[in-house]
């Protein structure tokens, strides 16, 4: 047991639900897992939604949230069950031996107190360190997780730092106190790719220095691969495999593990341009009201007919502005938009009934883009009314149709949103968009919300839709997996602007410019090493830094 | 499904109160106004449940036939406040721009009067007949509404769903009935309850001052009004409209409460 610092037998961990209109009872979320974590080494958890992982993750500090339980099993920190501890030596091991660092550092914080305040307050509260001493520790932890001006940046207040900075300060803070154990919560899910693997790269080199064993939870296989030695790989609440990075990436033994690390396999030929465009957006610029900053500057692309036109870029690059001109719900202060054979009307009021059915839109949060008081047959149905006049039977036959080609029964008629998973909801939104039997769909980071193997089935889906209805895609999206997988043109774009424009082949094939190599060497691969190699061989830094 | 005793509680007596108003003249022992005994004021016998009033009336029949016009009055004003303060309200949401704000000022401008007495003012020169109660008191409470739905559905209006909408080329009608309505239904549905009690109240508080029901009508606040001289002789005949609107005011909001928490975590709720 001694050189064990975290050993989990048998966990189980139970949860009161309240289904409408029945009793609540008490169900299951984690059927008995098991693990051990050494001294210095990183253990990944990784799973999709509902897995179970950060509440498994938590169980290492005795902490269950909101209404979770711990209902069995054995939970070893330093050769103590801590489950059978009492509440003053649980308060000793949370913050102290066990630290936490959770997704959202924006949330996390608190916005009214300075960095360095939070992030030495647990080691003097522990009594670890005086104020004196917890202060040099956290600027040391600055200067190796590579933040700028070490020195004084505790001094600032946590809005006056970027998304990746505060990251980087919370892995600080769950440092500072030197832990023997910290549990990372997708710690770098939220932030954009380029400022993903500069904080990935910080956390693994503050983990080695400092010699900390740790907990790594995220969905994202190739991530973990990066910063494990272990992984344990987790599906409702059960355990599917366990084993060295080395085994599970390259010789994963479960079907299951297989499907994650074969994600976004999917293998989309380019097709060529035919000889009239389906859209052409022309000089476009854009600005919001009541400001005098072009959001969009110049934009020039062109769409044909069933074919997928990318836009890839990082947050605030102005690709959902591109959406938003296009259609109609920011005019352009400049340029104008040509759509199947016409010149489209800058404002949405000025567009024909003809022109609204041609152009639909597909959004990131299917949960907000579906109106929770309507069922399934009405969202899809209503477009089918609106636009052919469709009644009765015939509209129902129609709905089934739809509901056959996204993969869904007719039993999904009657349903409500609040009813359906999270893939099932996109499924959806599809169906709503092809009821109007458009030309061109804008899909504005309709996979970023759902678990890779889910995204991967909406990917395949739209493909095959393309063939079938022959419909043009506009695919805002920020991951270039996605892009690779199904694009045929790709238009790069950087502060407003795209940088890079052409077929998939040509843009993705050197030379580059710099940010387009930034952005491509970012995507996490799922291959051993390939953190290091990045970092090594780039030639720009990231905007988030 | 399991209604909480809380719940069931208001509900019983909610309707209790409903049913006593609606079939009043099949209820009552006596007639509205009818004097049935030379003595004022006389305690509660087998004859008079609840003794006789100022005047000698039945005081059982005349809480029955207040209980009516009370009801009536205020379920009447709450609907016509409604409707108006809803339909603007989420019109002034969906249009926004200087239509949401022409509306909006006006709204703080009626609002900046004490309701009370803006309907003194307006009462004591029109005559005081139960459509112009109405009309009066469905007018200033819509204003509250007005806040209200406007606050919910500019929330709303945001949604992706009402975007998707709006791309997909509906016209207000259905963007304000189909999209914004549902999801603004369950708020507006407790603030119902609310709303309901405070015309009770503000009608019982008119029907006091002289300036409400006229008599020979009966309406709980004007109980209040001609019996209030009793108290002084140790009389309570006041205190049972008052205790009426009381248990009537709390049933509601029981109800009211239960409502609200249903809808939000009812499937496709908001909760």
């Amino acid at each position: 047991m001694s050189d064990k610092l975290l050993k989990v037998k048998d966990l189980k961990i139970g949860a009161t639900v309240y289904p409408p209109g029945e009793k609540p009872h008490d169900i299951e979320i984690v059927h008995g897992v098991s693990f051990e974590v050494e001294k210095g080494k990183v253990l990944g958890l990784i799973g999709e939604s509902g897995a179970g992982k950060s509440t498994i993750g938590l169980s290492a500090m005795a902490y269950g949230r909101g209404g979770v339980k711990i209902t069995g099993g054995e939970v070893w920190v330093n050769g103590r069950d801590i489950l059978k501890s009492n509440l003053g030596d649980i308060r000793a091991l949370r913050g102290g031996e066990v630290t936490y660092v959770s997704q959202s550092a924006a949330a996390s914080f608190n916005p009214a107190k300075q960095i360095m305040d939070q992030v030495t307050e647990a080691s003097i509260l522990q009594g670890k360190f005086s104020k004196k001493e917890a202060e040099a520790r956290a600027v040391e932890l600055f200067r190796k997780l590579g933040l700028p001006d070490p020195e004084n940046i505790g001094n600032r207040y946590p809005h006056q730092v970027s998304g990746g900075q505060l990251q980087r300060c919370m892995t600080a803070l769950a440092l500072c106190p030197e832990p023997d154990l910290v549990v990372f919560d997708e710690p770098t899910t939220a932030l954009d790719v380029t400022t993903q693997i500069d904080v990935l790269m910080a956390i693994k080199e503050a983990i080695r220095d400092t010699g900390v064993a740790a907990l790594y939870i995220t969905h994202d296989l190739a991530v973990v691969a990066q910063v494990s030695d272990d992984i344990l790989v987790l599906k409702m609440g059960d355990m599917v495999e366990y084993g060295s990075v080395d085994q599970i990436i390259n010789n994963p033994q479960e079907e299951y593990t297989q499907a994650l690390v074969s994600v976004r396999s999917i293998n989309h030929e380019e097709k060529e341009p035919t000889s009239e465009p389906v859209l052409r957006v022309q000089n476009v610029t854009a600005r919001y009201k009541g400001t005098n900053f072009d959001v969009l500057k110049n934009i020039n692309v062109e769409l044909h007919p069933g074919q997928t036109l990318a836009v890839v870029g990082e947050s605030g690059s102005g690709k959902s502005t591109l959406a938003r001109v296009i259609t109609g719900l920011l005019p352009p202060s400049q340029g104008r938009i040509h759509f199947a054979g016409r010149d489209l009307s800058a404002d949405l009021a000025g567009r024909s009934s003809e022109d609204l059915r041609e152009l639909q839109m597909i959004y990131q949060m299917a949960d907000t883009a579906m109106n929770p008081r309507q069922t399934v047959g009405t969202i899809i149905g209503r477009p089918l009314e609106l636009y052919f006049g469709l009644k009765g039977e015939e509209k129902r036959k129609r709905i089934i149709e739809l509901l056959d080609e996204i993969e869904m029964g007719v039993e999904f008629i009657d349903r409500y949103p609040a009813e359906l998973s999270g893939g099932q909801k996109q499924r959806v939104c599809i169906a709503r968009a092809l009821a109007a039997k458009p030309k061109l769909i804008i899909c504005d980071e309709v996979t970023s919300a759902l678990d890779p193997l889910v995204a991967d089935g909406i990917l395949k889906l739209l493909l095959e839709l393309q063939k079938i209805e022959d419909v043009a895609f506009l695919f805002i999206t920020h991951d270039l997996a996605t892009v690779k997988a199904i694009a045929d043109s790709i238009a790069v774009m950087f502060q407003g602007e795209v940088v890079r424009y052409g077929g998939k082949t040509d843009v993705l094939s050197p030379p580059f410019d710099d940010y387009t190599d930034l952005l491509l060497s970012s995507v996490p691969e799922m291959k051993l090493g390939w953190l290091e190699e990045v970092i090594a061989n780039r030639k720009m830094e990231s905007a988030g830094n | 499904m399991r209604i909480p005793i809380a719940a069931l509680i208001g509900l019983i007596f909610t309707f209790a109160y409903f049913f006593v108003a609606i079939f009043a003249p099949w209820i009552a022992p006596y007639g509205m106004a009818e004097v049935v005994s030379r003595d004022v004021w006389l305690p509660p016998s087998s004859e008079f449940l609840l003794g006789t009033d100022n005047l000698g009336r039945d005081l059982l029949s005349r809480m029955i036939y207040g209980g009516r016009t009370t009801i009536f009055i205020a379920t009447a004003a709450t609907i016509l406040s409604f409707t108006t303060g809803s339909v603007l309200g989420f019109l002034a949401a969906v249009l926004g721009g200087w239509a949401d704000q022409a509306m909006s000022r006006f709204v703080d401008l009626i609002m900046s009067i004490p309701s009370l007495i803006f309907a003194l003012v307006v009462l004591s020169v029109t005559p005081v007949t139960i459509p112009i109660l109405i009309l009066v008191m469905g007018f200033l409470d819509s204003t509250r509404v007005f806040r209200l739905a406007r606050a919910v559905a500019v929330d709303i209006n945001v949604m992706d769903y009402v975007e998707a909408a709006k791309l997909r080329g509906e016209g207000r009608a259905w963007i304000i009935f189909r999209e914004i309505l549902p999801n603004a239904l369950s708020p507006l549905v407790a603030e119902m309850g609310l709303r309901f009690i405070f015309m009770v109240l503000f009608v019982s508080t008119l029907s006091f001052l002289g300036l409400g029901v006229q008599p020979p009508e009966a309406d709980w606040g004007g109980i209040v009004k001609e019996n209030a001289d009793g108290i002084v002789y140790g009389i309570g005949a006041a205190l049972y409209p008052a205790v009426a609107i009381a248990t009537l005011a709390i049933s509601v909001n029981l109800v009211a409460d239960w409502v609200l928490n249903r809808t939000t975590s009812l499937k496709g709720g908001r909760g």
